[in-house]
């Protein structure tokens, strides 16, 4: 803020908070010729059925006035308020923040140390670490994922053993720490004619529906999709391809919600969380998410 | 009787109606979203009926529908019996019914269509904000000019809160709603980011300060002393906390941005502010209150005084909870929770509500020729559902709002949170069917006092009242 602003800031401030003790006593001061109190001051309205009376203000609720009015100035002494100046004990949201965030680090850091000194898989058997693994996947992923982790459209399932990244820890602390970017292109104008073929060959490399006689679907196929997908429609988790083989489908396996996949492609974004929440505790996170498609009784 | 010997109560009576009407509309809009919250399925996945759609209905319909035709009626009423004149032109009074009604029609058509600017209490889009600042800016001048012509000598303390309420609301409007409109129903803020976020809120909390405050200030000044046949109580009080009121609210409104990209200055000076708001928003209620002194009693039989004096005390009520929701520390605690909605509430059933309800049972038999309302056995069943339906409703969301707070902050021993978002809000559910009660009652309320008004002015003939000459 530039030194007139702030001097217009402070200004205006102080002006209104002194002229409301300076319109207080002001008020309060007796005038020559006025109504005695407890008389009305001698103005009427409407015919005589409205007037108001010379009644002082009341003690205590001037008292209350004053009081807010210094407790302001203090606090206007103490923190930041008139324009640029900061306050006596210089604070800041900012500093407010970083202090309670330094004092919870102190606290808890060593307990999130202590669990990344230990295994993924180690972790995914311990009762408590996957409690604490619960609690940070409630807060940070059951947006997105579902409290029970079975995911939604267009965001997937995590207890079902089928990794669009691939499901070895290193793989999902990877996927939680930098986040991920599934891109499937839109390829309607590509495919053409050939669109409606390629629909039926996907659905039928899952057994949804019977192969076609038709070669033209899998050979648009091998042309266009076996980069991502493979020739086999195994998928790759190093590109975020899914499997097309398994009969699970992200954004719904129809023919329909297919055929738009296709034709208008898809994005996928996992968020990355390495600079939010920190290694130490991703590692805790990850432990919970790899348990969730294992069957270990926890 | 000429045109100019009597009173233009046409307009009062248009209003007055149209406050009922509009009261059933909005708040039994409020009563479905308040059962959407607590039974979601009640949206049948139809778009218009969603949520998102019906809140700023609801928000729009109470707050201008209701709350402005309550605010048309009494400032009408009032400017002319405290000015001893008509008012300043009939053509333009008229028009501001029929353009305040037209607004309002807009509305319920655009926002269910998912029209909206997004700007809280503001969303309606520019064709239809054009129309209200017309509409305003009519009003002020039939405002301000009845007051120009009046014939007795000093204003009356109602109309400097009518006048600062009027003047101050056009600011707001105009400032909060400049845009750039990308087409006939779509525009943008010209405000970027953290600014506009600085003026929606200077203006939503404004509209609180000013059009649900001082103007409903302004309607307690006249109807509070005449419904009690007492003169005010205090002159001086009336003069500083009229001049403390307006100047201190409009600094108020970041309070609503504690925590947030607002610069450190602003939130410190805001909470300032709202702090030493309390002792002026409490210098009408003592003035109201204590207009009372000597006739306690008649609070006993007099139902319609009743709904006075109790608006009051909700007023006192949620002008202390809202000075102490904007201290950092509270907020904290208090924000983004059904806490704010419970303040919220208080103020807008307890107060602008129960205000109005009295101003109306006031008004509408002398505005249609009667002694008193058909059954004042039916004001007080009014009366009673209504409180009974507002302390449900505060209360649930106070005990919601601290829940919630409590929740969002609880950590484990290991500095995890202890509840997920989702389990707070299914904690929350009990309080949500607890509250959509008490707003059932307090729309049944309503629905007694349409029958009560239906009964009282069918037959009628309207009132002509003459305007005193000079001698």
């Amino acid at each position: 803020m530039t030194t007139f602003w702030s001097w217009f800031v402070t200004i205006v401030t102080l002006a209104n908070i002194l002229g409301c003790l300076w319109l207080i006593r002001w008020t309060a001061k007796p005038r020559a010729g006025e109504a005695p109190v407890g008389e009305t001051t001698g103005h009427t309205w409407d015919e005589g059925t409205l007037a108001d009376l010379n009644n002082p203000m009341p003690r205590w609720w001037l008292w209350m006035f004053y009081g807010t009015i210094a407790f302001g100035l203090i606090y206007l002494t103490l923190y930041p308020g008139l324009g640029n100046y900061r306050g006596l004990l210089g604070w800041t949201q900012e500093g407010q923040w970083e202090r309670e965030m330094e004092v919870a680090e102190q606290r808890y850091g060593p307990i999130f140390a202590a669990y990344a000194e230990r295994s993924v898989r180690d972790l995914a058997r311990d009762r408590e670490a996957l409690r604490v693994g619960r609690s940070l996947f409630a807060s940070y992923c059951s947006q997105c994922h579902g409290s029970d982790a079975q995911g939604g459209m267009g965001f997937p399932n995590l207890t079902d053993g089928v990794w669009q990244w691939g499901g070895e820890p290193e793989q999902i602390m990877t996927t939680l720490m930098r986040g991920r970017q599934a891109v499937m292109p839109a390829l309607g104008a590509v495919l053409g004619d050939d669109l409606d073929a390629v629909v039926e060959y996907v659905m039928s490399l899952s057994g949804a529906v019977p192969e076609p006689s038709d070669p033209a679907g899998r050979t648009a196929y091998m042309r266009a999709c076996v980069a991502c997908h493979g020739p086999e429609g195994k998928g790759n988790p190093l590109l975020g391809a899914p499997d097309l083989t398994n009969g699970v489908w992200l954004y719904g396996g129809s023919a329909g919600v297919i055929r738009q996949t296709i034709v208008q492609g898809r994005n996928g974004v996992m968020p990355a969380f390495a600079d939010f929440l920190g290694e130490d505790r991703l590692h805790v996170l990850t432990a919970y998410v790899y348990s969730l498609s294992l069957d270990n009784g926890l | 009787m000429s045109a100019q010997a009597s009173y233009n109560d046409k307009v009062v009576r248009q209003f007055a109606i149209m406050t009922v009407v509009w009261g059933i509309v909005g708040m039994a809009v409020g009563v479905l979203i308040a059962a959407q919250l607590a039974w979601p399925a009640l949206n049948f996945d139809i778009p218009w009926l969603t949520y998102s759609r019906l809140r700023p209905l609801h928000t729009n319909a109470v707050i201008f529908a209701f709350g402005g035709s309550a605010l048309f009626a009494s400032v009408y009423y009032v400017v002319q019996r405290t000015c001893h004149v008509r008012l300043i032109s009939d053509k333009a009074a008229a028009f501001t019914f029929w353009g305040w009604q037209t607004v309002i029609v807009l509305a319920a058509i655009t926002l269910p269509l998912g029209i909206t600017t997004s700007k809280e209490y503001a969303e309606l889009e520019w064709p239809i904000a054009i129309l209200i600042a017309i509409v305003w800016i009519t009003y002020a001048y039939v405002f301000f000019g009845t007051i120009f012509i009046r014939r007795v000598k000093h204003i009356y303390v109602a109309n400097w809160f009518f006048g600062a309420f009027i003047l101050t609301v056009a600011m707001l409007h105009v400032v909060n709603s400049a845009a750039l409109p990308l087409s006939l129903w779509k525009s943008y803020s010209v405000y970027p980011g953290a600014i506009d976020a600085l003026v929606q809120w200077w203006y939503g909390h404004n509209a609180v300060g000013f059009f649900l405050t001082a103007g409903f200030l302004g309607m307690m000044y006249y109807f509070v002393p005449r419904q009690a046949e007492r003169p005010i109580y205090s002159y001086r009080l009336s003069i500083v906390h009229f001049w403390a009121l307006i100047s201190l609210y409009i600094w108020a409104g970041p309070h609503h941005l504690h925590y947030t990209a607002l610069p450190n200055w602003v939130q410190s000076l805001v909470m300032v502010m709202s702090l030493i708001l309390l002792a002026p928003s409490w210098g009408g209620m003592i003035n109201g209150i204590m207009t009372l002194s000597g006739a306690w009693h008649k609070l006993r039989t007099d139902p319609i005084l009743r709904f006075l004096i109790v608006s009051l005390s909700f007023y006192g009520m949620s002008t202390f909870e809202g000075p102490m929701m904007s201290i950092k520390t509270v907020n904290a605690l208090s924000h983004y929770t059904d806490w704010t909605v419970g303040h919220v509430h208080s103020g807008a059933l307890g107060w602008v509500a129960m205000i109005s309800i009295g101003t109306l049972y006031f008004l509408i038999p002398r505005l249609f020729g009667k002694e008193q309302m058909h059954s004042t056995k039916l004001i007080e069943w009014h009366f009673w559902i209504s409180t009974v339906g507002i302390v449900l409703y505060i209360t649930a969301m106070w005990i919601a709002g601290v829940m919630q707070g409590l929740m969002w902050r609880a950590v484990n021993p290991d500095g995890t949170l202890t509840y997920s978002f989702i389990e707070s809000i299914s904690a929350t559910y009990p309080y949500y069917v607890v509250r959509f009660v008490g707003g059932l009652l307090f729309l049944v309320g309503m629905l007694v006092m349409a029958y009560n008004v239906w009964r009282t002015v069918v037959g009628s003939k309207p009132a002509v009242a003459a305007v005193p000459q000079p001698a």
